[in-house]
């Protein structure tokens, strides 16, 4: 099983990313259950949105506490929640910022980490190009694809289009391709 | 059709599938994306010759089903905590009067203090109106039960409740397989109403009846529940041979073959407790669980049959019998009648409170031990207690608990499960 969190504020669609997530494997034919934390969801709150990944029926019902990926989608809640709770050595982060984990000062913190299943993404300033919304959900999870491989990008693609009508989809694919691209590009010079 | 969709959908799916004629809704979370769900179907045409009406409080939604049911047509509504406390004096009325209304009920604790998350309290304040209460496992089965729920209620003329886990189902995404229309006619006949306001034919629903006959249509109300004893393992076999899957019935047991201890619980958590009892299984403890789904009746030959050769029960409940501690429990006891065991009651995930494999885990070790209590709080923070208790000894005048306590917590948004 494979268990993701996903934490944002209330309004940048933590809830629908962890829906995406679990329709993307679905679509895989893996089974997939996604939920979302049961905090309030105001917009501007902390929000957390659970996704669980299994090729057999997921029967656990409680919130993810050690995901073996974390999805940050407002950098600003690293000073307000308790992000990175359970996250194992060998767990994969992924972060929605413009700077990388060393700028945010993070770099003590993420020391111990493999390189190559980190992640920092400017995927606001994507989803505003493409999309026009400061929604960081559908490029993070097309980087979550690139990083993870837990899923692939022609399935977040599909997820996209059966989510959302057709206009507003296109530009959320266009989102996914390029935030997709951008984290694999990460990957190769972590790799290198 | 296989569908990765969230557990309102697919409910509101289920209700589509059976048509109903008449749809009262009124918003109230986590039930309010059913209702919103078969509104669109109604609207869109997928659900036709339906009447959706939406009407002014949970009251008139159940009002108006009572109506809509009493003229021949088959209805349907849902709600959740304080939306069922405000329906209450009708949802009486439409078991006393013996009309088969499907409802929904998006479980949730019910306020003071508010709070909009996850418990048992708001059906189990209605478990003696008469009704029938199936409680859901998974999406899965809460889409399942409603099929089945209007078949067992038009066969009896008794009102049914499927009771999900709010937000923990009704907000979950999730695989479900959505029947066929076909198949689901196949299985649900058209309503043929017992009692019907015709104006041909008329006839009092409803008389006022005295201390003459008071008691005997009270005794046919229980004796109608009495026969969906034998009726729900019936309906749920029935559907295993049309669907191809388990869904439904009195309860099910899991591994209990050779158990000392039992876990018995209601709706959503059994999963987690499965997840547990396999840990501690595969290290030698000789664990089982039960899953009750039929809460009202309950099942009392069937639950002592699974908990003959036990040692101990653990009934973990999500709700509170204040002031004396288990509602479930109490059912439980009676099923223990002429079978020596020890029970526990453990009162947990209360107002959403994560019930997790960590703490189910310690919560079992003690209870093969024999050390719990005879009513545990499951991850009750004592110091927060304590700390409260000190606090009204020292003063009078020291203001409202709740208050009180959320400001020496400080921000719950920072914590995770």
């Amino acid at each position: 099983m494979f268990q993701v969190r996903i934490h944002g504020r209330g309004g940048q669609g933590v809830v629908s990313g962890a829906e995406l997530l679990s329709v993307a494997a679905f679509l895989e034919g893996r089974y997939a259950q996604a939920f979302p934390s049961f905090g309030s969801e105001r917009m501007g709150a902390p929000v957390m949105a659970f996704c669980r990944i299994d090729v057999r029926e997921i029967r656990l019902r409680e919130p993810v506490m050690e995901p073996d990926a974390l999805i940050i989608q407002d950098p600003t809640l690293l000073h307000q929640v308790d992000l990175f709770t359970g996250l194992p050595r060998e767990g994969f982060i992924l972060l929605n910022s413009t700077r990388s984990f060393a700028e945010l000062g993070l770099a003590g913190f993420v020391g111990g980490f493999r390189p190559e299943r980190l992640c920092t993404l400017p995927a606001t300033e994507i989803a505003l190009k493409h999309v026009g919304r400061p929604v960081p959900n559908v490029p993070l999870l097309a980087a979550f694809a690139a990083i993870t491989g837990q899923i692939r990008q022609e399935s977040v693609v599909k997820a996209i289009r059966e989510k959302f009508p057709s206009a507003i989809a296109e530009r959320n694919v266009a989102a996914a391709a390029e935030a997709y691209a951008l984290a694999s590009k990460g990957l190769e010079t972590a790799n290198a | 059709m296989l569908k990765q969709t969230e557990g309102s959908h697919a409910v509101a799916e289920a209700i589509a599938l059976c048509r109903p004629q008449v749809i009262c809704a009124y918003p109230i979370t986590p039930q309010t994306h059913i209702v919103e769900g078969v509104g669109e179907m109604v609207k869109d045409g997928t659900l036709a010759n339906c009447e959706f009406i939406n009407v002014e409080s949970e009251f008139a939604a159940m009002s108006v089903a009572i109506g809509a049911s009493a003229a021949g047509a088959r209805a349907y509504t849902a709600t959740s905590s304080q939306g069922l406390l405000f329906m209450a004096e009708a949802v009486y009325n439409a078991a006393g009067l013996g009309l088969p209304i499907v409802m929904t009920i998006g479980n949730r604790a019910i306020g003071a203090p508010i709070n909009i998350w996850n418990d048992h309290s708001d059906s189990m304040s209605m478990r003696d109106a008469g009704w029938i209460q199936l409680f859901a496992e998974t999406n899965q089965e809460a889409l399942d039960l409603h099929i089945q729920a209007f078949r067992l209620a038009e066969e009896l003329s008794c009102p049914v409740m499927v009771c999900m886990d709010g937000f923990i189902l009704t907000h979950a995404y999730d695989r479900v397989d959505i029947p066929a229309q076909a198949d689901v006619d196949a299985y649900l006949p058209p309503f043929q109403p017992r009692q019907i306001l015709d104006t041909a034919d008329p006839v009092t629903i409803g008389a006022l009846v005295g201390p003459e006959a008071f008691t005997e249509v009270r005794y046919l109300g229980h004796h109608k529940q009495l026969r969906a004893l034998s009726l729900i393992p019936k309906l749920a076999t029935e559907f295993a041979a049309k669907f191809g899957r388990n869904s439904g019935g009195l309860l099910r047991t899991y591994r209990t073959e050779g158990a000392e201890t039992i876990v018995v619980a209601l709706g959503s958590v059994n999963g987690t407790v499965q997840e547990v009892v396999d840990d501690l299984r595969n290290e030698g403890a000789a664990i089982g669980s039960v899953s009750i789904c039929s809460f009202r009746p309950f099942p009392i030959s069937a639950l002592r049959e699974a908990l003959q050769s036990a040692k101990r029960v653990v009934v973990l409940e999500k709700c509170l019998a204040v002031g004396l501690g288990g509602i479930v429990s109490d059912g439980v006891r009676k099923s223990l009648s002429g079978i020596q065991l020890k029970g526990y009651t453990v009162i947990a995930g209360l107002g959403g409170r994560a019930i997790t494999r960590v703490s189910l885990r310690q919560l079992f070790e003690d209870a093969i031990a024999d050390e719990l209590e005879q009513v545990t709080f499951l991850d009750l923070n004592a110091e927060v207690v304590s700390h409260e208790l000190e606090r009204e000894a020292q003063a009078r005048r020291t203001g409202p608990t709740a208050e009180a306590i959320l400001r020496r917590m400080g921000t719950v948004a920072s914590q995770i499960g």
